[in-house]
């Protein structure tokens, strides 16, 4: 597949670094920047052209002619739907992506709608790190949260404490626990090895482990995993720009918020935009002001300005303060990977959190979600199944039948609206969405062809 | 300066037309006296303003919005002694002083009444108490939109730049536009106002004046029992009704009646605390009144109560019932209910909600910022933030206000009025709500007044209505240096 990145900062470069490690794809970065571009093309085997990403000429030399996707993810929301609008009249290009950030556009639904702007889809990844970090506070204890199915699927990750009801316990008592709830273990790593989970498992102390529930379940699948932790009310949030504001934003309503600004003028402009948030002109690393806020009794402190190391440092300083859990935005992952749990509970990292969205659109087959997971190495899908049981590999099938790859698991199906937790027996229907647990990334291909129809 | 004179003497001249409404009364009741006094009041009034206006021509411009301040007093100065002029001739032959007290009390909407006897008076002059009313709060609306924003008197500013308490920037783009929407909002709701008391059982007549009363929260009556005399809780019900109405905001009305577009009164910060304000204030006065047992049944209390808080509260000041004789908490409570409840843009008196509600605002970030030094904590009514230039206006707007009471109180007790009297006819002045207690209690009227005290009250009456700041300033030396 031929992909077209426009704009190689953050997020450019890390889809184009995700996109240029599955060995079909042919990945083109423009970027008005040459010295990021020599250094991206030093590190990662894609082509590069300098200039401005929304003149014809540029698009031109990059070959979007022949281009199937292009994916503008420069700084710029205008230039971004130029782009795409350039694409689409001199070029027929059949998808278009671009990042949009400006909440005023992306909340005019007609703006996207057909033959409006030529934006097949737009990616805020502001709003998606703010969704993803709120469904964090709403859930304690969670490491990460992934939604599928429009948020009917929950995938969950998270550590194996003492005083679950399923720790030191085999999976297959899970049922007697909770015999009502349907819930899975899609995975569980231990001292970072992943292993297959059946029935025998044992789930030990300092276990990973992924699951998936339909959301209502969510509460309790997570008190069999650690014991069951105090409910959150006082939330610090350092970083009042787009995403530490959207956070605040949605978490006045539920919580006490407490936010941090550096720059006066932006926390004149946060506080007035702001209902029940205290808004506090000061600096998140200034230990007389987190202590005068009551750092101590705070249950949740969210680090998220533009500098990850001011993030870390500021997280760092609020767990030693007492904080009951820190949360950190770090887009390096070797940051994220110096962090052992005491220091920082949660490291979000922003291109973790917006590839998925990306990666679903330059699959083949009906993918319609993909979520990247323990950096990159797993990934959990959702694909739609189609065609019938001559054409198709999988339909009519039960699971235990399907020829699956090693490491990948089939952990829930949504049959019209249905949540289905699959056992070995579940048999797969057409239009069935099937949500599977990739362990290793590179299994994709096996998995690709094998839904794939004939 | 000469420009401002010029427009005073259009002004005048455009007032004299509005005689026509009173030699109309006279023509339809055939009061022959009435007829010829207003006739000549209206010709000299004419005539006034057509030499103003003529001896002027030359310098007529552009005025500037500092002309604003000159022009307001004056306008109101001098239409006021127009309007005494035919109280001064006709029936009730005031002196020139009770009838110029007389006039502001009309024009301000204040309500206070120097005649004794207003049973009596020909139809003709207690129409004409009752449409200076009603031509007052024209102006006031008037004043809302147009002066009082662009001088930025009290706050007022926060409606210039800022989309005022609805969230339309500005009604219309235009400011004329924009007043004539009001007014044809203030005329439709009089005439709706109308309509209700007749049908409630009043003559046209009485329906019409109490009409121009009502939207205009005045409270002259043509009954010296004002509304007592009609024993009619149905009566009674309507114009409380259309006092509330008239305490709301005309923009947010002019929203809700002309795009109908109801959930205005929701959006609008002033009209919640309007209700919640008078609401809590009926409930806890009826309580006090149904503890000290002065009335028999407990419907009795409520209405009476219900009545004198709405009345009171919207600076209205009609009368259903003597309450000077109930305990003195509940009298002074209404009393002071009237300094903070009705809304900008309305015809109402006092400090109004929206300073109020800045006001106890200023109070709790005081509070706020002294907890959490660091923090940044904007002021803010109905989700839009009111900037610091605004409060502080709005601080010393209050601190002159009560300066005011102050000085006006002592200027009467100087004249060996008693205590009680002195301060609540000041209060009553100023908020332009009509009764105070004592003296001037609601059973009374201001006649017994002598004339030093009436010219003290004719003083709080104006300074009330113009805000102020508007007349203040004129005595200011930097004013007058070019």
């Amino acid at each position: 597949m031929k992909v077209l990145i426009l704009g190689a900062g953050q997020v450019g470069r890390t889809a184009a670094y995700h996109l240029a490690r599955e060995p079909d794809n042919e990945v083109t970065v423009i970027d008005s920047n040459e010295a990021v571009l020599r250094e991206l093309q030093s590190r990662i085997d894609v082509r590069t052209v300098a200039g401005n990403a929304s003149y014809p000429q540029i698009l031109e030399a990059a070959g979007i002619a022949d281009a199937d996707i292009i994916v503008a993810l420069t700084s710029s929301d205008e230039v971004n739907m130029v782009a795409c609008e350039i694409a689409n009249a001199l070029y027929r290009t059949p998808t278009k992506i671009a990042r949009i950030r400006a909440p005023e556009y992306t909340s005019q639904e007609k703006l996207f709608a057909d033959g409006a702007l030529a934006v097949d889809v737009w990616i805020s990844p502001e709003q998606l790190v703010t969704e993803y970090i709120e469904r964090l506070i709403h859930n304690p204890g969670a490491l990460q949260i992934v939604d599928f199915a429009d948020g009917r699927v929950r995938l969950v990750g998270m550590l194996a404490r003492k005083g679950g009801l399923l720790v030191g316990q085999q999976l297959r008592t899970l049922k007697d626990h909770m015999p009502n709830a349907d819930a899975r273990v899609a995975a569980i790593y231990r001292n970072s090895r992943f292993i297959e989970p059946d029935g025998e498992t044992v789930v030990e102390e300092g276990d990973e482990i992924f699951f998936v529930a339909a959301r209502d379940h969510i509460q309790r699948m997570m008190n069999e995993i650690t014991r069951a932790e105090e409910k959150v009310r006082k939330v610090v949030i350092a970083g009042g720009g787009h995403i530490g504001f959207r956070l605040a934003r949605l978490l006045e309503k539920h919580y006490h918020v407490k936010l941090i600004e550096r720059d006066a003028e932006r926390a004149r402009r946060v506080s007035e935009r702001l209902e029940g948030t205290i808004v506090l002109h000061g600096d998140a690393q200034d230990e007389e002001l987190l202590i005068e806020e009551n750092i101590d009794s705070t249950d949740v402190f969210a680090a998220v300005t533009n500098s990850e190391e001011a993030n870390v440092l500021s997280a760092m300083l609020a767990k030693r303060l007492g904080a009951r859990k820190v949360l950190a935005l770090i887009n390096r992952p070797s940051y994220g990977e110096l962090m052992d749990n005491r220091s920082i509970d949660i490291a979000v990292s922003p291109q973790t959190v917006t590839i998925g969205s990306l990666l679903a659109h330059v699959r083949k087959g009906d993918v319609v979600r993909v979520h990247s997971l323990r950096r990159g190495s797993a990934e959990a899908l959702e694909a739609v199944v189609h065609g019938d049981a001559q054409r198709s590999r999988v339909v009519g099938r039960s699971i235990e039948e399907l020829d699956l790859p090693t490491g990948a698991v089939i952990v829930a199906l949504v049959r019209s609206e249905r949540v289905i937790i699959a056992h070995h027996n579940t048999r797969i229907e057409p239009e069935d969405h099937v949500i599977m647990f990739l362990s290793d990334r590179r299994q994709i291909d096996a998995v690709q062809r094998l839904f794939a129809t004939e | 300066m000469l420009a401002v004179m010029n427009v005073l003497g259009a002004l005048l001249a455009l007032f004299s037309v509005y005689y026509l409404l009173p030699i109309a009364t006279a023509l339809i009741y055939g009061e022959q006296e009435s007829l010829r006094v207003f006739g000549e009041c209206a010709g000299l009034t004419l005539a006034v303003g057509a030499l103003l206006m003529l001896c002027t021509s030359r310098f007529r411009a552009e005025l500037k919005p500092r002309d604003g301040y000159l022009l307001v007093s004056l306008a109101w100065l001098s239409v006021t002694a127009a309007a005494a002029l035919p109280m001064m001739l006709d029936a009730p032959q005031l002196s020139f002083t009770d009838a110029f007290f007389e006039s502001m009390s009309g024009l301000t909407t204040t309500g206070s009444t120097v005649i004794t006897g207003v049973d009596k008076l020909p139809y003709t002059v207690n129409l004409w108490r009752c449409a200076l009313h009603w031509m007052g709060g024209m102006g006031i609306i008037v004043m809302a939109v147009a002066v009082l924003p662009l001088l930025g008197v009290g706050g007022m500013q926060r409606y210039r730049t800022e989309p005022g308490p609805v969230k339309d920037a500005k009604l219309t783009p235009r400011i004329t536009e924009t007043a004539k929407a009001l007014w044809l909002v203030y005329v439709g709701l009089t005439a709706a106002c109308f309509a209700a008391l007749w049908l409630a059982g009043m003559t046209p007549f009485d329906a019409v004046c109490h009409a121009f009363t009502v939207m205009s929260l005045g409270g002259f009556s043509t009954h010296d029992a004002s509304v007592a005399w009609f024993h009619s809780p149905t009566i009674e019900f309507v114009l409380m009704i259309f006092m509330l109405v008239a305490a709301l905001n005309f923009s947010t009305h002019y929203v809700a009646l002309r795009r109908g577009d109801f959930a205005a009164y929701r959006r609008d910060p002033e009209a919640r605390w309007v209700f919640i304000w008078v609401g809590f204030s009926v409930v806890l006065l009826t309580a006090e009144i149904v503890h000290a047992g002065l009335y028999s049944t407990f419907t009795e209390a409520f209405r009476h109560v219900a009545f004198s808080t709405v009345a009171m509260a919207t600076t209205t000041g009609l009368v259903s019932v003597d309450f000077s004789l109930w305990p003195i908490f509940a009298s002074m409570w209404m009393l002071f209910l009237g300094c903070v409840a009705s809304s900008t843009g309305s015809t109402g008196g006092g400090i109004k909600v929206f300073r109020g509600l800045i006001m106890i605002k200023q109070f709790f970030r005081e509070i706020f910022v002294l907890v959490h030094p660091s923090a940044v904590a904007p002021l803010k009514i109905g989700g839009q933030v009111v900037s610091n230039q605004v409060v502080y206006s709005v601080l010393a707007f209050i601190f002159v206000y009560f300066m005011s009471v102050v000085i006006l109180t002592f200027a009467l007790l100087s004249t060996n009025m008693d205590f009680t009297s002195a301060m609540t006819a000041t209060i009553a002045s100023i908020n332009n709500v009509g009764p105070g207690l004592g003296q001037v209690g609601p059973g009374t009227n201001y006649a017994s007044l002598n004339d030093k005290q009436t010219w003290i009250c004719t003083l709080a009456m104006f300074l009330g209505r113009v805000e102020l700041f508007t007349f203040l300033i004129l005595f200011s030396r930097s004013f007058w240096r070019k």
